[in-house]
């Protein structure tokens, strides 16, 4: 069902920190590579954007195995940010990104408030990236493995660093993991980001009961998937409605009108992560399913849908 | 890496029949498949459109094939044919599928065997449903050279399709831990008295962990080559999770060395991977389920 028939299509595009989207769909970093990987599958022009997998200054080997576990509704994951690092990124990933007429936003993380400085510098120099997003859901190695994005002042000062060392679009990606959303969102955008992401995973943990070990190596991890969901639409509500910059929705998303709930809790766009892994075309079903969404309820604009909450 | 074309097929089920208790061979109707499937490669398969359980599922491809058509001016239907072992949720969900039930394909995935042939004795070992790729790569290899198929299992039950394998003309021995069907004992027993004979050979193993343990050491000692096909928990099969990693050869825990099974993979070079720092319990092989 596309927009090939004579009626006017329903206008999809969104603006986000600055970028001009043709739609509010992009993948959630980690679940889409570096495009590549579903380059098969669709032309990757279709996405609003695309969001790579973290990038770090050094490659980074990951975490032992088992990494993955499967749990109802979701899964829980303990990758522990496995990435080729930003040199290989630009030498091997690049070129076919670049390529693209759809917006490239760069995923990034540090290990310490200087390396999350030397990454944004890094990326700040590379034409083909259109925005930058910050990942602080990582614990700092040099204050004891606190993590930055739970505590608003270790997060505001990584974000007004790497603001100082950016001239690009920053989008700040926020850990669910905290009591208040909307303090570390106001923290987050007086030091300088320009859109909000939320959500990042769930930390959750579970076990074997036969063998009575922990189901990933890691003992604890991440909890992506349909399961968390109405968490991530919560925390959008919560973060929107204390910021005056765009929020963008991520969280359990698998159909188009999981995408229409996000927009109207005050998402600007969306991104989709866990459902790529069970339908690989799982982007291109919801952009055509928004577009019928807003012919079948005479919507002439999806911007129409943005913080549309009634109560 | 040969770069296969990789499709999400919405497709149906053919025929779903229990082969020997708590194993089932589905044929799936799988366009394309016959010209792009290579021995050792794999499919992910979504058993149900509902969230449980939520992630596909990956499966070896047993064999693909050609009918004719339903009627005459319609094209021959090619399929693909797994052989499964039920052991959890989505296995229980595909054991109920009947002939027209929809059924979704990711694939064909992976890397998978390269043979070596240069006049060497091509001897294919496998565990209970560690067998499946290896008929494929049987199907290749018979063409041009001698194939010798080591099978073995728990018990009778667990040695499968066996006579397909003879059928190709491959020398098949068997042996079981109960001495239920063949010799009594270990498949690596029968296979190290074969290698003893001296003449140049090219392995290809996939089974449980330990099995393939056994063949790698027995590899090793006698610097034969040896190619195995390994199992890990997978959640995308293409690249993009990076959930499904074994240890690579240098890996050590200050210095990880990680593989990606689905994409480097599921078909490794022995010499591609630290035997020493698998994790007999940890780390998932073909067979695991046998
Ligand atoms: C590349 C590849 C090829 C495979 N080919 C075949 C094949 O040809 N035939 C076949 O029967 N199986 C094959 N498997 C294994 C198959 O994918 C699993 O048996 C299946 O995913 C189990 O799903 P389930 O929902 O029934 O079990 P679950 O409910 O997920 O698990 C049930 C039990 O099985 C164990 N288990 C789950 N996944 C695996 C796994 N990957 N390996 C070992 N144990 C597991 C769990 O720990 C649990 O104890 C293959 C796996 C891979 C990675
Ligand atoms: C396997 C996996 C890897 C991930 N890697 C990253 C990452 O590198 N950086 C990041 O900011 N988020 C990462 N995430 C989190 C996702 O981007 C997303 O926030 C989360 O999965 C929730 O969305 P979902 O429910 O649609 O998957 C990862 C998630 C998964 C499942
Ligand atoms: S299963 Fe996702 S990277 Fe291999």
């Amino acid at each position: 069902m596309s927009a090939k028939n004579n009626e006017t299509s329903p206008n999809l595009g969104v603006e986000v920190a600055g970028l001009r989207l043709k739609n509010p769909v992009m993948p959630a970093s980690g679940t889409f590579g570096y495009g590549a990987e579903y380059a098969p599958f669709f032309d990757l022009n279709r996405l609003g954007a695309i969001v790579t997998k973290g990038l770090s200054l050094k490659p980074k080997a990951g975490n032992p195995t088992p990494r993955i576990a499967e749990t109802e509704g979701g899964m829980l994951n303990a990758i522990g940010l496995q990435n080729v690092g930003v040199d290989a990124f630009v030498a091997e990933k690049l070129p076919l990104l670049g390529s693209l007429s759809t917006p490239v936003i760069a995923n990034f993380f540090g290990n310490s408030l200087e390396e999350y400085g030397e990454v944004a510098a890094r990326l700040s120099d590379i034409p083909e990236i259109a925005a930058c997003e910050l990942n602080i859901s990582c614990p700092n190695v040099k204050k004891g493995g606190i993590v930055f994005g739970t505590d608003p002042k270790a997060a505001a000062e990584v974000v007004s660093l790497v603001r100082s060392k950016l001239s690009k679009p920053l989008i700040v990606k926020l850990t669910p993991n905290v009591t208040d959303i909307a303090l570390m969102a106001r923290a987050v955008e007086e030091a300088g980001a320009d859109a909000l992401c939320c959500i990042n995973t769930l930390t959750g943990m579970a076990i074997d009961i036969r063998s009575r070990k922990p189901r990933l190596a890691n003992v604890t991890g991440g909890l992506s998937g349909p399961a968390i969901r109405p968490v991530a639409v919560r925390m959008v509500y919560q973060a929107s409605s204390a910021v005056n910059i765009p929020v963008i929705g991520v969280g359990g998303i698998m159909t188009a009108e999981d995408v229409v709930e996000f927009l109207i809790a005050g998402a600007t766009a969306v991104q989709v992560g866990t459902a790529n892994f069970i339908d690989p075309c799982a982007m291109i079903e919801i952009i055509e399913g928004l577009e019928s969404f807003c012919r079948a309820e005479g919507i002439d604009d999806i911007r129409e849908l943005i913080g549309s909450l009634r109560i | 890496m040969n770069e296969q074309t990789v499709k999400n097929l919405k497709t149906v089920v053919l025929s779903n029949q229990e082969v020997s208790p708590g194993y089932f061979r589905m044929r799936i109707l799988a366009p394309g498949y016959p010209g792009s499937a290579k021995p050792g490669h794999f499919v992910m398969l979504r058993v149900q459109r509902s969230l449980h359980p939520l992630l596909r599922r990956p499966f070896g491809i047993f064999q693909t094939g050609t009918l004719p058509p339903d009627c005459e001016g319609q094209p021959p239907k090619e399929y693909l044919e797994i052989l499964y072992k039920v052991v959890g949720r989505g296995t229980n969900l595909l054991k109920d599928l009947h002939q027209g039930d929809r059924i979704e394909v990711l694939g064909p995935l992976g890397r998978g065997f390269s043979p070596l042939l240069e006049g060497r004795e091509q001897i294919l070992v496998g565990g209970g449903i560690g067998l499946v790729p290896l008929y494929m790569l049987a199907r290749e290899l018979v063409k041009t050279t001698k194939v010798r198929l080591y099978m073995g299992g728990r018990s009778r039950e667990d040695i499968l399709c066996v006579t397909e394998f003879e059928r190709l003309g491959v020398e098949t021995y068997v042996s079981t831990d109960d001495g239920s069907l063949g010799e009594q004992g270990f498949v690596t027993q029968a296979l190290e008295r074969r290698l003893d004979l001296g003449s140049e050979a090219s392995l290809y193993a996939c089974g449980p962990m330990p099995m393939l343990d056994a063949v790698q050491k027995i590899c090793a000692q006698r610097c034969v080559p040896l190619q195995v096909s390994l199992e890990a928990l997978m959640a995308c099969g293409v690249g993009a999770c990076l959930g499904c990693v074994v240890k690579g050869i240098g890996h050590s825990e200050e210095t990880p060395r990680y593989l990606c099974s689905c994409k480097a993979g599921p078909v490794f070079d022995a010499r591609e991977l630290a035997w020493q720092k698998m994790d007999k319990e940890n780390d998932y092989c073909e067979g695991c389920a046998s």
